[in-house]
């Protein structure tokens, strides 16, 4: 007894459905008979058995789907057959009845005629008809045997109304004018590392390039508080191979940390390509560009009496050592810290589109350098010093920097910073924002200057105290709180 | 000729073309078990051809063939259990499981490959009997293709090198009627193969591709006059193919009377009927030679498959192999590492 | 001997010559010989030619077959003179059938054969593509490793000589892709001179392209054949801080940009490729270790072209050593263009290549 099995009629056949029993139970076949219809996801097949014998059961009904090689009828005797199977297809359908009627070799059969005895109308012209709205039905075609013409239509066009014809215009201009915008290609770029440079709101996934990825994992170099020289900020290898001489030659005690830019311009003599320029000012560059290109400033000013704190400082001097002895920045400083303290919006980072504020009040201070170039190193809690505590921190923060030993935790990313150019002669300073930080507090030099108290004109201490806010994360009303709360605090330095 | 050598003559042909069709109709039942795969392409109903035409080379001639090339291989002699292999996919296949149904492949006989790219191959056999040419060879290059590679500009280029350098190439047109599901009207503008192929100044004969003697005598007339002349002839054998184009085909751009037609001429029962007629065997003999016949072939056939069933798969570290000559660069490709 | 009879040709033959080729050819004996190799002024052309000539002469299986390499003189003047030299049978001129008579050079190579074919350029190749990637590439393969194809295609490819959208196309990279073929490009004299002889001896299909802005190009070569291998890139100029990678056409370009640059002090690399398929990788990542930079110049459309795989391989094998991103510099993405200043645009120039490094090695941002 055989089985005859749903076959394989492609490499792709995974399952046929059995369109038709073309045999039933009880039929003989032979090796080579038509069994049965199968349809494959590409066509209709009559399939054969490759036994003889006599079908014995039909496993399989029309209309179901069958894996590959799975058994669609048994085969075996004439004695095999079992009479009770109910048997679906009463009628077994011959196979000629499936195929048109026959028709003599090599003789084609004519193509089926309409209704009409003009040919048939072609899809060009069908098409055209259409466009032009012309019913081709209403026509008279000049061709041959009557066959319409692409002159017949367009005549018949012609001789359409106009409103007809205008109608029929614009229906056919307005999806093709909706459609321009769309199919206009897009222009490629051929230049891509130019365009790949700006992605708005990503600067702060860091830009490295797969060189300095692995050097400064092979250097332990931590990235994070790398600068990049590169396009965007990008680092390259040339920033990690700074840091790594940085890290050797200067710093021996903070392990890991390295500063945000680089203290020693000298080190860097040996530029290896023109123009020349330090590494340090490479840094300083990349930075504000970045800052001046991403972050919309905004400019305030506020003019101060320091008549109040100077007067409060020179009496702390009297009773301090010479060693100790205040400067008006260390008042300033301290303000600035306390201000920030009282405004939040402005002490924090811009970071992915957000402004997030920071928790402590780590004041930058920019300190320029005598051979050139600044270091931003930062005062940690700021807000919680007093004015002698901060008057410390600034001249050993000073002292470091100049002899190029800062400390990495000197070296923290500050949440504000305050550059205080009064040692410079400057009246004022419209400064540029350190990113990601969103405000940058500026003093100009405290100077003696005519100054009306009370409606009477006096000769006071002025200090010109500027805000660069990020307008992104604050608006000048929040600048100006914190400018008239530094005033206020200057005004109290007994209380500072 | 004797009656023995007719006897000889004829019962060695009808052997060979009932040693084809007992094949062919194994590939369908293991095309449909699934154990031959991917494009399947039988010559059941034009056998005549392959035994008539490959039947009569020697040793010394090429063969270039077409997807469609079973028959024709069997026929040069390329050993069934290799072929029956090749289709398994399995390492002794004689092309190393790399070429398939459609691929089958043996430079030791000369047989040059099927060729699945419709007229693919007849550049090929110029340039094959370009060779022999500069060699002053007198090899023969057979190059056999349908129909349908009559309508590719491939044949009208090589038609014309060949006739125009008088090169050794018989060109077998085994015009079975049907381009895969075009008739021959509906392909060309004139039906007339033989007399276009002339155009090109070369000798051009149509054949009765259903009459295996017919094909014989012509080939052997064919590859003489080739053989002394150095020129190119072309030969169409007008047959038919009982099955569909392949295993895939429903097969409906054809009337079932049209293929009973032709049944009626189906080479293998001609000739039986012949060798009755010409009194070299009666009725009874001829049954009882057949069936002695099928059971030998049956015999080969069920070793070839019993062998390629139990044939090792090529390993596939060797995927890479046969690319180029050394294929270092390929082998490195599948380690990862340098690549070509 | 030969070189007389070069002269000879030259000056005899009636050819309509694309170009007229240059054919002075006097060797210029140096004082002491044994310390500097004699060596002779020739051009891109008649190195290939010298190069032909030294194959026919040496292997009587090779013979040379396309359309107007006869009587013609060749349609851009490599095979003038062969034919008188080497008689019809070897110097074939064949019919306007690319398929054809590149399926016969299959042919005859898998009967032993050491065809070359010329196809006059690599937009008309495409009418023989059946025949160079569905058997020329295959039989070896299909065939479980039975045949062998041991032929040369040769053929024109590139742009720059106002010859529009039919003839100045560079589909290098199309055949760079298949497996089964060698694919060269000689950029060099000396490459013209000598990478015929290794692709006549290699025993798989060896498709050679021969660049037509180079053939008038001219310098000097040894007067002895040098052998050069058809298996590596050439590193011809060194660098430290970007690596050009180049070929045929580009490589000219890409060394007038490294010079350029050479006078801002940005020292460039640049390599030939020569060898497109299989690529040497190993001089490619090499260099790029070095200069952790990279510019590739490629005549062909960036879209899926040789460069753009030469660019993802350096990602795949060299991406810890690249300090910026890769540069491309391809053709305009447009059917080559006539009109001469358009056809400029088109094309890479030294000055892109030169703003392309600039840019990676991050010189005026």
């Amino acid at each position: 007894m055989g089985e005859f099995r749903m076959p394989s009629l492609g490499a792709d056949m995974e399952q046929g459905v059995l369109i038709e029993w073309l045999v039933k139970v009880g039929d003989s076949v032979k090796r080579g008979d038509v069994v049965a219809v199968v349809e494959t996801p590409k066509s209709t097949v009559e399939v054969e058995c490759f036994e003889t014998g006599t079908v014995t059961r039909l496993l399989a009904e029309e209309g179901q789907t069958v894996p590959v090689g799975e058994a669609l009828a048994l085969l075996g005797s004439a004695s095999e057959v079992e009479p009770t199977m109910p048997v679906r297809v009463e009628v077994p359908v011959a196979v000629s009845a499936t195929v048109p009627a026959a028709a003599a070799v090599g003789v084609p059969s004519p193509a089926p005629l309409g209704s009409t005895s003009r040919p048939p109308l072609s899809p060009v012209l069908r098409h055209l008809a259409r466009e032009l709205g012309v019913d081709p039905r209403t026509l008279h075609g000049s061709g041959r045997d009557g066959a319409l013409t692409r002159h017949d239509v367009e005549q018949a066009a012609a001789a359409v109304s106009t409103p007809a014809v205008a109608a029929a215009t614009v229906t056919a201009a307005a999806p093709a004018t909706a459609a321009a915008p769309s199919t206009r290609p897009a222009a490629p770029s051929t230049r891509p590392a130019a365009t790949g440079g700006a992605h708005p709101g990503s600067r702060h996934r860091v830009r490295i390039s797969p060189l300095a990825r692995r050097l400064a994992a092979e250097e332990g170099v931590d990235l994070a508080v790398l600068q990049g020289s590169g396009p965007d900020g990008s680092i390259r290898a040339a920033d990690v191979h700074r840091a790594t001489r940085h890290t050797e030659s200067e710093q021996p005690s903070p392990p890991r940390a390295t500063p945000r830019v680089d203290v020693k311009p000298e080190a860097t003599s040996v530029a290896p390509s023109p123009p020349p320029m330090s590494d340090m000012r490479r840094s300083i560059a990349a930075l504000m560009t970045v800052s001046n290109q991403e972050i919309p400033h905004y400019h305030l000013s506020l003019t101060i009496d320091l008549w109040r704190s100077i007067q409060w400082m020179k009496e702390r001097n009297r009773e301090l050592e010479m060693s100790e002895r205040l400067v008006p920045a260390a008042l300033l400083l301290v303000a600035t810290a306390r201000a920030a303290r009282a405004v939040p919006e402005l002490n924090g980072h811009w970071i992915e589109g957000a402004f997030r504020p920071a928790a402590d009040i780590d004041l930058g201070l920019i300190l320029s350098l005598r051979s050139g170039g600044l270091l931003v190193p930062a005062i940690g809690g700021a807000d919680r010093l007093t004015v002698e505590e901060m008057m410390a921190r600034i001249k050993v923060l000073t002292r470091r920097a100049r002899s190029g030993r800062l400390r990495g935790s000197d070296l923290v990313p500050p949440s504000i910073t305050v550059s205080n150019l009064g040692d410079q002669g400057v009246d004022s300073v419209l400064g540029v924002i350190y990113p990601p930080q969103v405000g940058l507090v500026g003093f100009g030099a405290p100077a003696e200057r005519p100054w009306a108290v009370d409606g009477m004109l006096g000769v006071r201490p002025l200090v010109t105290v500027t805000l660069a806010g990020d307008h992104r994360a604050t608006d000048g009303a929040t600048g100006s709180r914190l400018l008239k709360t530094i005033d206020r605090l200057l005004q109290a330095p007994e209380e500072l | 000729m004797t009656r023995e050598l007719f006897l000889e003559l004829f019962t060695g042909l009808l052997r060979e073309m009932i040693r084809i069709r007992r094949f062919e109709e194994k590939c369908v039942e293991l095309y449909s078990a699934t154990k031959i795969r991917g494009f399947l392409h039988l010559c059941i109903g034009e056998e005549a051809v392959a035994v008539g035409v490959v039947g009569a080379l020697s040793e010394d001639d090429a063969v270039v063939s077409t997807y469609r090339e079973h028959g024709h291989a069997l026929a040069r002699g390329v050993p069934m259990p290799s072929i029956m292999a090749e289709m398994f996919g399995k390492a002794t296949g004689c092309s190393g499981g790399r070429g398939g149904s459609m691929h089958l492949f043996d430079a030791s006989r000369r047989f040059y490959g099927g060729n699945a790219i419709v007229a693919g191959g007849m550049p090929v056999a110029v340039g094959l009997a370009l060779a022999d040419h500069l060699s002053d060879d007198r090899a023969v290059t057979v190059c056999l293709f349908g129909d349908g590679a009559f309508a590719e500009g491939e044949f009208h280029e090589s038609a014309n090198l060949a006739a125009l350098w008088n090169l050794p190439v018989l060109f077998c047109c085994e015009n079975n009627r049907y381009a895969m599901g075009t008739a021959l009207a509906r392909e060309h503008a004139s039906t007339d193969l033989a007399m276009r192929a002339a155009a090109y100044g070369m000798v051009a004969w149509t054949v009765d591709g259903m009459d295996v003697i017919a094909v014989r005598e012509a080939t052997d007339r064919a590859l003489e006059y080739v053989r002394d002349s150095g020129k190119p002839c072309f030969l169409e054998l007008r047959t038919y193919r009982f099955r569909a184009h392949s295993m895939y085909d429903p097969d409906r751009y054809r009337d079932k009377s049209e293929i009973a037609t032709w049944k009626k001429s189906d080479p293998i029962p001609a000739l039986e009927a012949k060798l009755v007629s010409d009194g070299l065997m009666t009725p009874a003999e001829v049954e009882r030679w057949r069936a002695g016949v099928e059971a030998e072939v049956d015999a080969e056939i069920a070793a070839a498959v019993e062998s390629a069933d139990a044939a090792p798969l090529e390993p596939v570290e060797d995927l890479l192999r046969h690319v180029t000559t050394e294929a270092a660069d390929g082998v490195a490709l599948l380690a990862g590492g340098r690549s070509t | 001997m030969s070189r007389r009879s070069t002269m000879t040709v030259a000056k005899d033959a009636a050819v309509e010559a694309v170009t007229a080729p240059e054919v002075s050819r006097e060797a210029s004996r140096e004082a002491s010989p044994e310390e500097a190799p004699a060596t002779v002024t020739t051009t891109y052309r008649e190195a290939l030619r010298e190069a032909h000539r030294e194959v026919l002469a040496r292997d009587p299986r090779v013979f040379l077959m396309g359309e107007d390499v006869g009587r013609y003189g060749g349609s851009f003047a490599v095979s003038l003179g062969l034919l008188e030299e080497f008689g019809e049978e070897r110097i074939r001129d064949t019919p306007l059938s690319e398929s054809a008579f590149t399926g016969a050079g299959i042919g005859a190579a898998l009967r032993g054969l050491r065809p070359i074919v010329e196809i006059m350029t690599v937009n008309f190749s495409l009418l023989a593509l059946d025949q160079i990637m569905n058997n020329a590439a295959t039989l070896r393969h299909m065939s479980g490793g039975q045949l062998s194809v041991p032929m040369v295609i040769r053929m024109t490819t590139g742009a720059g000589r106002q010859l529009a959208a039919q003839h100045s196309h560079s589909l290098e990279g199309w055949y760079a892709s298949i497996p089964g073929i060698r694919v060269i490009a000689p950029a060099t004299l000396e490459d013209a001179r000598g990478m015929l002889g290794p692709a006549v001896e290699d025993p798989d299909p060896v498709v050679l392209f021969e660049h037509g802005s180079l053939y008038n190009l001219s310098g000097t070569l040894p007067v002895d054949p040098v052998r050069v291998d058809i298996e590596s890139a050439a590193v011809r100029r060194a660098g430290t801080d970007i690596t050009f990678i180049a070929y045929a056409g580009g490589l000219g370009k890409a060394l007038a940009a490294a010079d350029l640059l050479a006078a801002e002090s940005i020292s460039a690399e640049v390599i030939d490729l020569r060898v497109l398929r299989p690529l040497d990788d190993a001089t490619i990542m090499a260099s790029v270790t070095r200069t952790h930079r990279v510019v590739i110049v490629d005549e062909a459309w960036r879209t899926g072209s040789l460069a753009a795989e030469i660019s993802a391989r350096i990602v795949e094998q060299a991406f810890f050593e690249l300090d910026a991103p890769i540069e491309r510099v391809c053709a305009a993405e447009v059917p080559v263009p006539y009109a001469h200043h358009l056809e400029e645009a088109a094309l890479p120039q030294a000055e892109d290549i030169a703003a392309a490094a600039r840019r990676a090695v991050g010189a005026h941002g």
